[in-house]
């Protein structure tokens, strides 16, 4: 399994990337292998105020739709609209992807999310 | 998934690393290298799908002609020997109890292939509806197994593993006792997927080396191992019918837009009285094609609204891969379904822009 050790993860296999206040949250490798090809990405707009647990999105495969949830309570500063055109991105390298941007409104929140070594343990 | 009934060709998926899933109660491959590349596979060359989940039932005697075409809405007595048709069965109050194909060996032995969810349920129903006909029933559903080859080269791949002409057998004939690979096989020219292709059917232990040797053959001309996942797509952009989906007991023949398959005019059958009814006064329901406008892909089971309320529910949708564009099969209140009527439906609470479209959304490549 392709694990990033700079990164927290959560049990709903989203990854988050903390940079000072910001953060840049997107799926796992786990994620995308395990929904196929992903044809249809819906993200929240910008300057939307999600607490931590709320969805900020939706990816589709060819099967299923699936919601994404926020790790940590923030707002949404960017949305990477890459993926929203070419959503296969996520099933290409989901790492370097990411979704959505949010500035923290919690920094304690993420004391919760799981380190790459954890989140291992938790997918097998 | 350990309580699942697995197929013969269980060892043959885990060797192809088919994604396995509960279907029905059976351990079945959902997709093996992907649903797009397979479904593409399927569209432009062939793919190999293992359908030994599906029922079959034979009806042998002196009224096996009689029982069938009172148990089913199409009309049998045009059929010849080795043909193959389409049908229906039907509750008598119009609802669905199942779809199937009737093969026609001759007047006296008929073979019904039914879906796997509902092998159980219409096995029961041919039994009630048995009255007095002179016939022998028997479910063989766990003694058969069955593949479906799929696809513009599918003739090509199966003709290298066997001496009878398949030139001869035309789209929806069948044909006994055919050997491929050394294996005895029913062969049909029918399929799910809206291509040219063939169902074979074996006894369990010899399938495995039909599907091997399928593969074998047909690994140069860009055969693909296909699962359930590219099957329903495949079906669906065909606007073939999915028990459950488009039809199901609450929702007739009729009003699923089939009605080129029930027979109103033939002398009787089961259900017939309410359908001549339905059609009498008017489809209150119809089944329509839909695009959506808007950007997201419409599912199975969405809300379908009109004019501020709900006219109906979104019965099958994809982000339809050959088709490239989000479609779907919708059931709603007959006074919507014009072509171009403005529709919305209901996707993550937002309603969505759509129109009705033809169901027609793809120019199937039967070769007739």
């Amino acid at each position: 399994m392709n694990l990033l050790n700079d990164l927290l993860y959560t049990k709903n296999h989203e990854w988050i990337k903390v940079e000072g206040e910001k953060a840049y949250i997107g799926i796992t490798d786990y994620a995308q292998h395990a929904l196929g090809d992903i044809v249809f990405v819906e993200l929240s707009e910008v300057d939307t105020e999600l607490s931590a647990g709320d969805s900020f999105g939706a990816i589709e495969s060819v099967k299923a739709a699936s919601d994404s949830y926020l790790p940590v309570s923030g707002t949404i500063v960017e949305v990477n609209e890459a993926v929203i055109d070419d959503p296969s991105l996520l099933n290409q390298d989901a790492y370097a992807n990411w979704m959505v941007a949010i500035t923290l409104s919690n920094k304690s929140e993420l004391d919760e999310l799981l380190t790459a070594e954890q989140y291992e343990a938790h997918c097998k | 998934m350990e309580n699942c009934k697995k197929t013969p060709l269980f060892n043959a998926h885990q060797r192809s690393e088919g994604k396995v899933i509960d279907f029905a109660g059976w351990a079945l491959p959902v997709q093996y290298e992907g649903i797009i590349p397979e479904h593409e596979a399927v569209r432009n060359n062939a793919g190999i799908f293992d359908v030994s989940h599906m029922g079959e039932v034979e009806v042998k005697g002196p009224q096996a002609f009689d029982f069938v075409q009172n148990l089913v809405t199409n009309d049998i007595s045009t059929m010849q020997d080795g043909q193959v048709m389409y049908a229906l069965m039907c509750y008598p109050d119009g609802g669905t109890v199942d779809d199937l194909l009737v093969y026609k060996f001759n007047s006296e032995f008929f073979y019904l292939v039914i879906n796997a969810s509902n092998v159980d349920k219409d096995y029961q129903w041919m039994l009630d509806n048995k009255n007095n006909y002179n016939v022998d029933l028997k479910n063989v559903s766990d003694e058969v197994a069955e593949v479906a080859l799929q696809g513009p080269k599918a003739q090509e791949i199966l003709q290298k593993l066997t001496d009878t002409n398949l030139d001869d057998i035309k789209f929806f004939y069948n044909q006994r006792d055919v050997m491929v690979a050394g294996v005895k096989c029913l062969i049909s020219r029918t399929g799910y997927t809206g291509e040219d292709g063939f169902e074979i059917y074996a006894a369990n232990q010899d399938i495995e080396t039909v599907w091997d040797e399928l593969l074998a053959a047909g690994k140069d001309l860009g055969l693909k191992p296909t699962g359930l996942g590219c099957r329903d797509t495949l079906r669906f952009e065909a606007t073939l019918p999915l028990y459950g989906n488009e039809i199901s007991k609450d929702v007739s023949p009729l009003e699923a837009g089939l009605g080129m398959f029930v027979k109103l005019n033939k002398e009787n059958f089961i259900g017939k009285n309410a359908l001549v009814k339905q059609k009498e006064e008017g489809l209150k329901r119809k089944t329509v094609g839909f695009e959506l406008l808007d950007k997201g892909i419409p599912r199975h089971g969405y809300e379908v609204m009109a004019d501020g309320k709900v006219i109906g529910v979104v019965t099958t949708g994809y982000m339809a891969p050959t088709v490239k564009k989000s479609i779907g099969l919708a059931l709603i209140d007959a006074a919507y379904a014009e072509l171009e009527t403005p529709l919305e439906i209901i996707i993550r609470n937002k309603p969505l822009k759509a129109k009705v479209i033809s169901k027609k959304f793809l120019n199937k490549n039967y070769k007739k």
